[in-house]
């Protein structure tokens, strides 16, 4: 009895499982029949280079799902890439990013400066005219005193945190202003003057090629005194773009309406199409990309790319709503300096030789995931990027040359290899296994690698912590870089300049202490000349290779999804080659 | 009886405080033990001494753990200043339950409008479970070794097998996505209609209500049979009662006990957070509050969530306490 009881159970167990392996195969296979709207999507890779839906219709609800919230809605505090993309709705900056496809999107233009700036002889005073009718959301004049109270906020550092600090390392590298909330009179920060209402000086003690770029940032970004709550401005920031914050709630919505103060007149950048801007935040990846195919969204805000079952029914079932964009991310390994026997050049090159980049894009998810293998230390969209391959890389397609590996190891006096720990974050998908794929592939010449991992978040003080990689003995640092703004200065300083290590949160992780690396950047930076500073970051980052200091393994792609009902998409290099979303109007 | 309620309450809260400051150790005392700055986690890519200060200043991260605590208690009723000198000041009004720094709102606020869904996905679904899980019970007891009684108990088993996340995913898949009968809402609040709460909430429901009902089932299936072999059922019958009388008066009134018991305590845990209902769902309610502080280790967020979960299981239990004397005869309180 209890036999036929037992089977009879399993039975009706088995049937249950049945049942809903049906029932999944069949809401696969519905989304086919119940988009149907395939036939209007543009095509694969129409947001590539090109614009997807071109139109001008104004209307509607644009809606976006992020599985991450903005870091921060105050623009001088956000330092996410796609928080920037997402500002330009409600905060204008002097200049800004051309609303172009592609490379084009790095060109800046004038936004609320009705020129670019106009630079004296000695390239250290940059001066903007305002243009007419710029206006907050109560509808009061914006004047050149907003955008100087707003970018003083960065001196703040205590209350005014997460953003960059370039503005402020350049225009007061010895930090003599203390900040509006402990200085009231702004007179005191002197490098930022405001003869009238309509003009802005900004007076650097010495030149910076990239100052334009730093003022493109949300940084720069004008607030009004009167309307500043300080840390909880977050909450709501108060605008001077085409959308205003109806409301926000922090990690579950954003809602932006149109600001019926704004003036298209004052504008040349922003077509403002939509009426109403929502984000949803979900947690569930899967449900996301589910909900973005069946319609329900427009565009994932976050831009990461879709999930790995997401990405294989898009490419599946919706071809042409998918694109394949070129994030401006590289994927690198950074070898400790300080940690032996990676302080010797040979070992470093050994680790160069042995490692087997066509493997590691494959574990990383193939060419249109991963993305391509990377030679240089710059991202694609960087001037200095070129094809030096002084290791074969490019040329072996990506495979080890295990003899030229040995003899690097010999050279470096350990011929049967050495002992050392690879740190990769655990929540980077596909960053644990890449370490693991390495670990394998050194093996094979010797060098034993032990892999310690952590959280993203937990990375500043762990492989960001000089105390725990020397206690540890972190020798290789696997983790993924793109930049602040497109130049050398602004995606390499932080992670090769000697004087960017930090105790904590350090992002030279190699420990590159080069005086010749450190000279490179000040000359190119003082360099006007674009042509000069690119043949400068040229240089700089061959000798990054030479040296073996940081290795690169792949510049970044991701599979991104157009809903066949949004407008104007296109991928931006303004923006990591997210879309440009200022432009996105919906059908 | 109100002897007996003023020891209950004072007991209630005593045991919340005792969570909380376990909690709290354990919060800030772990990562020091591992040689991690509190104030680091904090802060987010650009992170500067000054910022780690002020964080340090304003969570009074130096001071000892129990003085943080004292601080913390103290703010519930009185509201609290987080102070990093005189110029900046963050304000946290009463009842204050923390402040985010991460997030740059207060912990109620965040919580206040977690609650409401919380509450309304758990009032839903135990009202289902409670209903449907007792009734099948009664019935199976009742007819004993049946094709229903089968059935049903093969039906609650597979209930308890199939975790949420299982049997959400398949309902989402075929009324949601496949057969496009209801729409989601992103996001509950009090401006959405009765009609969206509830299109929203119905499959959650379902779900939860599923898994626990299932065991309801069981549970009262065998206390119904143990209570139906009792003598004074069989008194009761021979005085001449009806069966029905018999069953509902009777019978049911001594199995609720058992069942109450476990019931006050599964409603406790949902109002906690029903953190795999609603991330499955995607319902922003605690339990979603709760996953996403730890993911950035929010401490201001995880103690609100705990000290909100403490407190709903400990009044569940008082108010089930109190329910047994009115239906139970037998049971005095005092």
């Amino acid at each position: 009895m209890p036999r036929v009881f037992k089977k009879r159970r399993l039975t009706a167990g088995a049937a249950i499982i049945v049942a809903s392996t049906m029932a999944l195969t069949a809401c696969g296979g519905g989304d086919e029949g119940e988009d149907g709207g395939d036939s209007k999507a543009a095509g694969y890779n129409a947001a590539i280079g090109k614009i997807a839906n071109p139109s001008k219709k104004k209307g509607g609800t644009l809606k976006f799902v992020a599985k991450q919230d903005l870091d921060y809605a105050d623009p001088q505090r956000m330092y996410f890439g796609m928080s920037w993309d997402f500002s330009r709705y409600y905060a204008r900056t002097l200049v800004t990013y051309d609303t172009k496809p592609g490379e084009a999107g790095n060109k800046l233009v004038p936004d609320m400066a009705e020129d670019m700036a106009k630079v004296s002889e000695d390239g250290k005073t940059y001066t903007y005219k305002l243009r007419d009718g710029l206006t907050w959301e109560d509808g009061s004049k914006l004047t050149s005193e907003d955008i100087k109270y707003g970018i003083s906020r960065i001196w703040d550092k205590d209350v005014i945190t997460g953003g960059p600090g370039y503005l402020r390392s350049t225009l007061d590298p010895k930090e003599e202003y203390k900040g509006p909330y402990k200085d009231k009179n702004l007179d005191n920060l002197k490098s930022i003057e405001t003869p009238d209402d309509q003009t802005i000086v900004f007076k650097l003690p010495k030149p910076n090629g990239d100052f334009e770029q730093m003022l493109a940032m949300p940084t720069g970004a004008p607030v009004k005194a009167a309307k500043d709550t300080r840390a909880k401005y977050d909450q709501k920031p108060f605008s001077n773009g085409p959308y205003k914050f109806e409301s926000r709630h922090v990690n579950k919505s954003i809602t932006l309406v149109r600001n019926k103060a704004w003036k298209k007149s004052s504008d040349p950048i922003r077509p403002a199409l939509p009426n109403k801007i929502t984000v949803a935040i979900n947690k569930n990846l899967e449900e996301n990309d589910k909900r973005l195919m069946a319609g329900d969204y427009h565009i994932d805000m976050n831009g990461t790319g879709m999930t790995q079952s997401g990405r294989t029914t898009a490419i599946q079932d919706h071809r042409d709503s998918v694109d394949n964009m070129q994030t401006d991310f590289i994927r690198y390994v950074a070898l400790v300096t300080k940690t032996k026997p990676l302080d010797n050049v040979n070992c470093r090159k050994a680790v160069f030789y042995a490692t087997d980049f066509a493997a590691l894009q494959q574990t990383r998810g193939g060419k249109l995931v991963a993305g391509e293998i990377a030679n240089s230390p710059y991202p694609k969209s960087i001037p200095g990027n070129d094809d030096y391959d002084p290791y074969g890389v490019l040329e072996r397609k990506g495979k080890p040359d295990e003899a030229k590996a040995k003899a690097e190891l010999k050279k470096c006096g350990k011929p049967n290899g050495f002992e050392t720990v690879i740190t990769a974050r655990n929540d980077n998908p596909g960053e644990e296994d890449a370490a693991e794929a390495m670990q394998e592939q050194l093996g094979k010449v010797g060098i034993k690698l032990e892999i310690a991992t952590f959280s993203g978040q937990d990375s500043s003080n762990m492989s960001g912590s000089l105390e725990k990689v020397k206690k540890e003995g972190y020798g290789m640092v696997m983790t993924g870089w793109g930049p602040d703004f497109p130049s050398g200065q602004g995606y390499g300083q932080p992670l090769w300049d000697s004087r960017f290590i930090q105790k904590t949160g350090n992002y030279n992780e190699a420990q590159i202490n080069d005086k010749s690396i450190d000279k490179a950047f000040d000359d190119a930076i003082a360099t006007t000349d674009p042509a000069e500073a690119k043949k400068i970051y040229t240089d700089l980052g061959h000798k990054i290779l030479d040296e073996a200091y940081w290795m690169p393994f792949l510049y970044e792609k991701n599979i991104s999804w157009r809903s066949p009902n949004a407008t104007n998409v296109y991928s931006t290099a303004g923006y990591s080659g997210r879309y440009d979303y200022v432009m996105l109007g919906v059908k | 009886m109100l002897a007996y309620l003023i020891r209950r309450i004072i007991a209630v809260i005593m045991m919340v405080l005792v969570v909380l400051l376990t909690t709290f150790s354990i919060f800030y005392l772990l990562p020091k033990w591992s040689g991690q700055d509190l104030a680091v986690v904090y802060a987010g890519k650009g992170t500067s001494p000054e910022a780690l200060e002020g964080i340090r200043n304003k969570l009074g991260l130096d001071e000892p753990v129990l003085a943080q605590f004292w601080e913390f208690v103290k703010g519930i009723p009185m509201g609290r200043d987080y102070a990093n000198g005189a110029d900046d000041v963050t304000h946290c009004d009463a009842p204050c339950l923390g402040y985010s720094f991460r997030t740059e709102t207060s912990v109620w606020d965040a919580l206040t409008s977690a609650l409401p869904v919380t509450g309304a996905l758990a009032l839903g679904a135990c009202i289902m479970w409670l209903v449907g899980g007792v009734a099948v019970g009664v019935l199976s007891a009742l007819k004993r070794g049946s094709f229903w009684d089968r059935t049903a108990m093969i039906g609650a088993l597979s209930g308890v097998s199939m975790p949420i996340f299982f049997t959400g995913m398949i309902m989402m898949g075929v009324f949601v996505h496949s057969l496009g009968l209801l729409k989601l809402d992103d996001e509950l609040t009090s401006s959405d209609s009765i009609g969206v709460w509830f299109e929203t909430l119905l499959l959650p429901w379902i779900a939860l209500a599923f898994l626990q009902a299932a065991m309801y089932a069981r549970l009262t299936r065998a206390t119904m049979l143990e209570v139906m072999g009792e003598d004074y059922i069989r008194t009761a019958r021979s005085k001449g009662l009806g069966e029905q009388a018999v069953i509902i008066r009777h019978a049911l009134r001594s199995t609720m006990t058992p069942i109450l018991t476990v019931f006050g305590l599964d409603l406790g845990v949902l109002m906690g957070g029903a953190i795999l209902t609603e991330q499955t769902f995607g319902l922003k309610g605690i339990g979603y509050e709760a996953v996403n502080a730890v993911g950035s280790k929010d401490l201001p967020v995880i103690l609100g969530v705990t000290l909100i979960a403490a407190l709903a299981i400990a009044v569940a239990n008082l108010v089930v306490d109190i329910m047994y004397a009115v239906i139970d005869p037998r049971v005095r309180l005092g």
